[in-house]
């Protein structure tokens, strides 16, 4: 059957069971989006491009499918950039589909002519420019393969405009065949043994569950392997939700504005096993001090990630899906039962850091503290919503203070740190999950970076809700500015003109603010139950530091303490 | 410690982007690249010239692996293995010195393959040490421009470095 190049993409896209496409057309992708008009397919056209990126980012969150964004050459492409990384940082699945100038025009600073293949080859799994036609359903093919399989990462597809428009013989590939990539499922059995061998000696064990654990979606192996040994466990930023917070041996986040007992039993445990992390230095602080006592067993699907960082002591590659239930196997719930006695003084070590060191704040009454405003909203929504942060205090406090509940629930731009992700990775998680509640926690300065998808959201009726943490600060960089410049306040200072209420209401979204503490509670519900898309501007000081804090070279024990 | 990974890629185009990118990227060591065609037309070979411990090797070699384009990767450093680079040496020579570097030419089984009024160039195959060796030599004449190609490498025997 001959159709075109953009007929062809849309057939593959079917056949990849799309559901929905973000993006933003323009010159070089007409003849692909007249395509989409042809076939009625479903498109949330964002305000600007990096709002599909982050968007179609959030929904791949959500759902666990991949993300799929289109846009258009040269600005169109080059404004996917931060999302893009945003997407790597963090693996998560994403295709994107750009167009390219004309074959003919390749190459001679053509008229929104960016190499966006050449661009975005370090912030991507892998990537494609397409000059002919018949290389599409292959192509497509694959992008969605690697896209999702292995350790998952976005893949760019640049195809040239010409392209769209040329014809082929259309039939979809069944099978990828790709020499060089065969992403990891089953690894090694016996090292099993080894790590049994380990688990059983260990007096101080410690599991540290990253985000790894979230896109295997392994949760329930986790939660099984810690009920079988008793082990306690802490999270990376990226593993918050796997392990609801209220779990007893939970001991919560780690690293830089982790809790004081994650840190200190980081510190002091004697075997250390990473499942689906990366040992960033977010988490280690000062990485020659990381884990000083412990020997470490890292589970990854990616051998690259072994001995990056931190030294490992035993690998087990493979896909998490494969090792937790193998590993689970291999304890003998008999010999099981027999390791809480030994670890029992060390968990009661543990109780007492958390008893003594909890992550506390000052309860004012004459501010309204964002803390309270983050456990008001976990304690409202039960720990059932979709929460998605932006980047700086407001999504440290989030960390800190929502008490999760299930896995795949928390959405975060945590390995590249991108202001501006909150929103338009809200409203992809809304188009994912329309039965579910979604709430974005932004600060002033964040929310100001993406603000336009106030429009979509509202065009679109996604009853995301947007609570913006205003403390008229760029807060996470004056807190350092507070602790480690003087106080000189370089450019932190954001208290300007901007009414967000005003903002929110000029692009359909209703919105309230609340300037004190006084029926705090009561206006966070009425948010919370309005029908559709709503914002809240909460007014909270300036001044508030994140805390405990490792500082940056410091050693994770050495944080310093918050809490008065 | 000095490793020679043989890589085998897809020989398709960015390839070489992709490769490159990565090693400076990551701030690997690379002392030496060189790519080419091989006995199969949809592979291209590039033997590369690390100089890495092992952790950094484990690296170099993890990370080159998660391209998608890369198929294999044999470290020939442990192995029986044949090490060549090619240079070319432009070197000044006047009617006077020509013959003392037709001499230093013959011991080191090099091959004058440009002369003229006030040059020679010399083509010379051979492990690194003696490329080196020979450029110190004729450096006393004055040494105009030298090429070289990167090492490249071959196991001995019959098996493929597809293969080992
Ligand atoms: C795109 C981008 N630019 C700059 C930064 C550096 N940065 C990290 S946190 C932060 C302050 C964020 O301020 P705001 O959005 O008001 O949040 P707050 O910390 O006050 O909660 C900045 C500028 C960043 N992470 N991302
Ligand atoms: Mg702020």
């Amino acid at each position: 059957m001959k159709i075109t190049g953009a007929e062809a993409i849309v057939e593959s896209l079917k056949n990849e069971g799309v559901k929905v496409i973000f993006g933003y057309p323009g010159g070089a992708v007409l003849t692909l989006y007249d395509a989409l008009y042809a076939a009625n397919y479903p498109h949330i056209l964002t305000r600007h491009e990096q709002g599909a990126v982050h968007a179609a980012d959030g929904y791949a969150r959500v759902t666990g499918d991949v993300g799929v964004v289109m846009a258009t050459s040269g600005p169109g492409a080059t404004n996917l950039v931060t999302g893009i990384a945003t997407a790597y940082m963090d693996s998560i699945p994403l295709v994107l589909i750009t167009g390219q100038v004309a074959v003919s025009l390749i190459g001679r600073d053509s008229f929104q002519e960016a190499d966006i293949r050449g661009i975005t080859t370090p912030i991507t799994k892998h990537n494609y420019l397409v000059k002919k036609a018949e290389q599409l359903p292959r192509v497509i093919k694959e992008a969605f393969f690697i896209a999702r399989t292995g350790r998952p990462g976005p893949v760019v597809v640049d195809v040239a405009k010409d392209v769209f428009a040329a014809e082929l013989d259309y039939s979809y590939p069944e099978k990828v065949e790709l020499r060089g990539y065969h992403p990891l499922w089953a690894g090694d059995e016996a090292v099993l043994g080894q790590v049994v061998d380990e688990m059983s000696r260990a007096r101080r064990p410690l599991f540290f569950v990253g985000g790894g654990v979230n896109l295997s979606r392994t949760a329930e192996e986790v939660r099984a392997l810690a009920e079988r040994t008793g082990f306690p466990l802490i999270l990376s930023l990226m593993g918050l939700g796997t392990v609801p917070s209220a779990y007893p041996r939970n001991f919560g986040l780690v690293g830089m504005h982790g809790t004081y007992a994650a840190n200190m039993a980081t510190t002091e445990c004697d075997l250390l096993i990473g499942l689906g992390v990366r040992f960033d230095d977010r988490v280690t602080g000062l990485l020659q001090h990381f884990a000083p006592k412990a020997k470490v067993i890292h589970f990854d699907v990616d051998p690259a990630e072994v001995n990056k960082n931190v030294r490992t002591d035993i690998r087990v590659l493979g896909d998490l899906k494969w090792s937790l239930p193998a590993l689970l196997r291999r304890l003998d719930p008999a010999e099981t039962a027999e390791w809480g006695e030994k670890i029992a003084p060390w968990l009661r070590l543990l109780e007492e850091w958390q008893k003594e060191n909890p992550l506390t704040y000052e309860r004012r009454d004459d501010v309204i503290m964002p803390q309270a405003v983050i456990e008001t909203v976990s304690d409202l929504t039960g720990g059932e919503a979709l929460v998605v942060t932006d980047v700086g205090q407001n999504q440290m406090w989030t960390a800190q203070f929502y008490r999760f509940k299930h896995p795949g629930s928390w959405l975060t731009s945590g390995g590249l740190g991108t202001m501006g992700y909150g929103l338009p990775a809200g409203l992809g998680a809304q188009v994912g999950c329309p039965e579910k509640h979604v709430v974005v926690f932004a600060g002033d300065g964040g929310i100001m970076m993406n603000c336009q998808e106030f429009d979509t959201i509202a065009k679109f009726g996604l009853p995301v809700k947007v609570i913006i943490l205003n403390n008229q600060v760029l807060g996470m960089v004056a807190q350092w500015q507070r602790m480690f410049y003087g106080g000189r306040y370089a450019h932190t200072d954001l208290s300007g003109r901007t009414d967000f209420v005003k903002l929110a209401e000029a692009m359909g979204v209703p919105a309230l603010r609340i300037t004190e503490p006084e029926g705090l509670r009561e206006t966070l519900e009425r948010v919370l139950a309005m029908p559709g898309p709503a914002v809240l501007e909460v007014r909270i000081p300036s001044d508030e530091d994140v805390l405990p804090m490792v500082p940056g070279g410091a050693r994770l024990d050495q944080m310093v303490m918050g809490g008065r | 410690m000095k490793h020679t990974l043989a890589v085998l890629v897809e020989n398709r185009p960015g390839v070489l982007t992709h490769i490159s990118g990565l090693i400076s990227r990551r701030a690997f060591n690379i002392e030496s690249i060189a790519a080419g065609y091989t006995e199969e037309s949809e592979t291209t070979r590039i033997t590369v010239v690390v100089e890495a411990d092992d952790l950094e090797l484990e690296q170099v070699v993890n990370q080159l692996s998660k391209l998608v384009d890369v198929i294999k990767i044999t470290d020939l450093t442990g192995i029986d293995a044949i090490h060549r680079e090619l240079a070319l040496i432009k070197v000044k020579a006047s009617s006077e010195t020509r013959s003392d570097i037709v001499d230093i030419v013959d011991i080191f089984r090099a091959k004058i393959v440009d002369v003229n009024r006030e040059t020679m160039v010399i083509e010379l195959t051979g492990e690194e040490t003696k490329i080196d060796a020979l450029c110190e030599v004729l450096a006393d004449h004055g040494i105009i421009e030298i090429v070289r190609t990167g090492k490249v490498a071959l196991s001995r025997g019959p098996v493929p470095a597809k293969d080992l």
